[in-house]
C-alpha cells in the first residue's frame, strides 16, 4: 500500500499527528533552551502559565488567538480555491484604514453597537479591496497570487504610512497614529465571559472581536460545505480544468473566494485597532497575517483546526512575551524560535510522522480482520 | 525607609524601539539605571520592545506585577502609560520625552533645542565649507527641535552657512537604519556638508561612521558620542536621560515623586555639549569661547533658542 495517500483515521490526523508534531517542536526547544544553560521545564511552566495562569493570561492569550481566527480563515479561504493568498498581512493593514475611518466619523455621535456594523464592513471592504487587484490580475492574467500578494503588502504598507504620517496623524502628534477613538469607537471588552468562569479579564484586550471571529468560523464552515458557490470553490482548488470543464467560471470564482478571503483577513482589524489600541497606529497587524498562513496549514483549512490552532499559536504569543519577560536570559530571538518550530513542525512537516502512523495502523487494522 | 519597603522597591525601565546598546538614548537610560544600582544596590527590570505592542504589554506587565516607578522610554509609549496609567493609579510611572497629563504620570521632556543651539555653533565655526548638515531619526517634531535648534546656533556663527537636512524615515523603524543614515549622510558630504549631527538614535552610527570614512566631522546626540571617532566627532549634544533616569528611580525611591511635567534644559545640566580628550584637539579656543558664551547667555536668557515644538515651525 502506498504510504502517502492511505487512509488514516480522522482522530489521526486531525488529532494526533498535530500533537506530535507540536511535541517535536517542543522537545527541539527544550533542548536549546537547556543548551543555553536554562530549565526547559521552568520554561515551559511559564510559558503555559504566563499564557493560561490568569483571567488576564488567557484574555492576551484570546486576543492573540483573534487575530490569528480571522487572518487563519483568510488563508484557508483562499487555499480551498487552490489559491495561496500570502498577502492577508497587507490586507490587513488596509482593512485597518476601513475600520479606522469609521470609527472616526462615529464614534463622537453614536455608541459602539451602531459604530461596529460599519466598521465591519468597513475593514471588510477595505481588505476585500486591497485582495481585488492580485485577484484580477490572477484570473484574468494569469499574474501567480502568490508573487502579487506579497507585493501588495509592500504597496500596503507604504500606503499606511504615507497616510498615517501625513494625513491621519494629528497636528504636532509625534507617533504616526490617529488621534484615539472615543467611547463610541471602543469595542467592549469580555469581562463579563471571564466572570462567567469566576476569573477577572484585567487589563487584558480580549473583546467582542473574539466573538465574531467565532461566528465567522462557522460562516466560513457553512459557505464552504453547505453551499452551491463552496462546492465550486472546492472544485475549483481540486482541479482547475475539471471545475472549468464542469461549467465553474474560473475568473468569477477566483475574484469572488479572493475578495472574501481579504475581507476576512481586514476583519482582523477590529480587534486591535478598535478593541485595543482604539486608534489606528503605524504597523498593527504585526505579522499576524504570516501567522495566519501557519495557523491556516495547522488547522488544515478547517474552521475548527483553524480555532484550535489559532488559540494555540495565541497561547505561544502571549505565553512567548511572558517567558522572555520573566526570564530574561531567554530572549525574543528565541521566542522566535520556539515559534519558528513549531510552524516548521506543524506546517511545512505536517507528514512528517505520517507514513509510520500508516504503518502502525495498518497493521493494526489487517490484525483485526484476520 | 524600612528594609522590607526597601526589599518592595521595584524599578523598571522600557526602553524605546532603537534597541538597548544603541550608544545613543536608550543606552544613556541603560547606564542612569546600572549606576542607580551601584549606588543603591536596588535591582531594576528592564525590557527592550521590538514594536508597538510589545512595548504597551511591557509596561502593562510591570505595572500589574507591582513594579514601581515604571518608566517609559520614548514618546512612542505615550498612548500605552495613558492607557494603562489611570489602571494603577499607586504605581508611579514616568514618559520621557513627550507629556501626559495624569495624577501619577511624571512627564520628563528636554530643551533639546538648547543643546543642540550649542552644537550646531560649533558645527558652523568648524566648517571650512560653509555647509553644514543634519540628519534626523523619525521625521517628527522632536526631531525637527533638534534640528532647527542646530540650525538657529549654527546661523549664530555664520549668517551665511547653509545647512542640508534629511530624515531617516517616518516611523520607529529609522531609529535602528544605521544605513540609510548612512548614505544621507554621504549625500550631504557631496553637496559640501563638512559637518553632520545626527540626532537619530542607533541610526546616527551610520552618521559618524560615514564621516569618519571620509574624514568629514561629526556631532553625536544624547550620549557622549565623541570616543566612538576620535578625531571625527566633532562633539555630541548629550541629553541626560542617564540622570533622568537615575533621578526618576531615585525619587520614587525617597517617596519624593511629583506628577507634572519636567523641563530640563542647559541651566539644570539636561542638555549640553560633550567636551573630552576624545574631542579636545578639535575645538579651538575661539570655539570654546563662544560656546561657553552661549551657554551662559541661553541660562541668563539673553539668547532665546526657538522650540520647534511650540508652534511646528522653525523660522531657520
Amino acid at each position: 500500500m502506498n504510504a502517502a495517500n492511505a487512509p488514516l483515521p480522522g482522530w489521526v490526523t486531525f488529532f494526533l499527528m498535530p500533537l506530535l508534531n507540536l511535541g517535536t517542536a517542543l522537545l527541539i526547544s527544550g533542548f536549546v533552551i537547556w543548551m543555553i544553560g536554562q530549565n526547559p521545564f521552568e520554561a515551559l511552566s511559564v510559558l503555559l502559565n504566563g499564557a493560561l495562569g490568569s483571567g488576564m493570561g488567557i484574555g492576551f492569550t484570546l486576543f492573540y488567538a483573534t487575530n490569528f481566527i480571522f487572518t487563519g480563515l483568510s488563508v484557508a479561504m483562499a487555499y480551498h480555491a487552490g489559491l495561496f493568498n500570502i498577502g492577508s498581512e497587507g490586507q490587513a493593514y488596509v482593512g485597518g484604514l476601513g475600520c479606522a475611518l469609521v470609527a472616526l466619523a462615529l464614534d463622537q455621535y453614536v455608541p459602539w453597537y451602531v459604530t461596529m456594523p460599519f466598521a465591519i464592513l468597513g475593514a471588510a471592504i477595505f481588505g476585500a479591496a486591497w485582495a481585488f487587484i492580485p485577484a484580477w490580475l490572477q484570473a484574468k492574467r494569469g499574474s501567480h497570487i502568490v508573487i502579487t500578494t506579497i507585493m501588495f503588502n509592500f504597496i500596503g504598507a507604504a500606503l499606511m504610512v504615507y497616510l498615517l504620517v501625513h494625513v491621519l496623524k494629528p497636528a504636532g502628534a509625534m507617533s504616526p497614529e490617529t488621534r484615539g477613538f472615543a467611547a463610541g469607537g471602543q469595542l467592549p471588552n469580555l469581562d463579563w465571559l471571564m466572570a462567567m468562569f469566576g476569573s477577572r479579564l484585567g487589563p487584558a484586550p480580549l473583546n467582542v472581536s473574539f466573538i465574531i471571529g467565532l461566528v465567522m468560523c462557522f460562516a466560513v464552515w457553512f459557505l464552504i460545505w453547505r453551499t452551491k458557490f463552496g462546492y465550486s470553490v472546492r472544485a475549483l482548488g481540486m482541479s482547475k480544468t475539471a471545475a472549468t470543464y464542469a461549467g465553474i467560471p474560473y475568473a468569477r470564482t477566483v475574484i469572488i473566494t479572493m475578495l472574501m478571503s481579504g475581507g476576512l483577513a481586514g476583519m482582523m482589524a477590529l480587534n486591535v485597532v478598535m478593541g485595543s489600541a482604539d486608534r489606528l497606529q503605524v504597523e498593527f497587524v504585526g505579522g499576524a497575517g504570516f501567522v495566519g498562513i501557519a495557523v491556516s496549514l495547522m488547522g488544515r483549512n478547517h474552521p475548527l483546526g483553524i480555532l484550535m490552532a489559532a488559540i494555540l499559536f495565541g497561547i505561544l504569543y502571549q505565553g512567548g512575551a511572558q517567558l522572555s519577560f520573566m526570564m530574561p536570559q531567554i530572549t525574543r530571538d528565541m521566542i522566535v524560535m520556539i515559534q519558528g518550530l513549531v510552524i516548521l513542525f506543524a506546517g511545512a512537516l505536517e507528514f512528517l510522522y505520517r507514513p509510520a502512523l500508516v504503518r502502525i495502523f495498518s497493521r493494526r487494522q489487517s490484525l483485526a480482520e484476520a | 525607609m524600612s528594609s522590607s519597603a526597601l526589599a518592595d522597591f521595584k524599578p523598571a525601565l522600557v526602553y524605546g524601539t532603537g534597541g538597548k546598546f544603541d550608544k545613543s538614548f536608550n543606552e544613556s537610560a541603560y547606564n542612569g539605571a546600572e549606576k542607580f544600582k551601584a549606588d543603591t544596590g536596588v535591582e531594576y527590570r528592564d525590557f527592550e520592545p521590538t514594536g508597538d505592542a510589545q512595548g504597551e504589554q511591557a509596561i502593562l506587565n510591570f505595572a500589574s506585577m507591582g513594579f514601581n516607578p515604571v518608566v517609559a522610554l520614548s514618546f512612542a509609549w505615550k498612548s500605552a502609560v495613558e492607557k494603562i496609567a489611570p489602571q494603577f493609579p499607586d504605581t508611579n510611572f514616568y514618559i520621557v520625552d513627550d507629556v501626559i497629563e495624569a495624577p501619577n504620570v511624571q512627564s520628563v521632556v528636554f530643551k533639546e533645542e538648547q543643546g543642540s543651539y550649542l552644537v550646531g555653533l560649533l558645527a558652523a565655526m568648524k566648517s571650512e565649507t560653509g555647509t553644514v548638515g543634519f540628519v534626523g531619526g523619525m521625521d517628527i517634531p522632536l526631531i525637527h527641535k533638534f534640528g532647527c535648534g542646530y540650525a538657529q546656533g549654527a546661523k549664530a556663527a555664520n549668517s551665511d552657512v547653509s545647512i542640508l537636512r534629511n530624515m531617516v524615515g517616518t516611523t520607529g523603524a529609522a531609529w535602528n537604519d544605521p544605513v540609510k543614515a548612512g548614505e544621507l549622510t554621504k549625500n550631504q558630504m557631496d553637496q559640501g556638508a563638512d559637518v553632520i549631527y545626527a540626532a537619530a538614535g542607533a541610526s546616527g552610527l551610520g552618521v559618524l561612521q560615514a564621516a569618519a570614512d571620509d574624514e568629514k566631522f561629526s556631532i553625536g546626540v544624547d550620549s557622549n558620542q565623541n570616543y566612538v571617532h576620535p578625531g571625527s566627532v566633532l562633539t555630541s549634544m548629550v541629553k541626560r536621560v542617564d540622570n533622568a533616569v537615575y533621578d526618576a528611580f531615585k525619587a520614587s525611591q525617597d517617596g519624593t515623586f511629583e506628577a507634572g511635567v519636567n523641563r530640563l534644559g542647559v541651566a539644570d545640566n539636561g542638555v549640553g555639549w560633550a567636551y573630552d580628550e576624545y574631542n579636545k584637539p578639535l575645538i579651538t579656543e575661539d570655539m570654546l569661547a563662544a560656546v561657553e558664551k552661549a551657554k551662559e547667555g541661553i541660562i541668563s536668557g539673553d539668547i532665546e533658542v526657538h522650540d520647534y515644538s511650540v508652534d511646528n515651525t522653525c523660522p531657520y
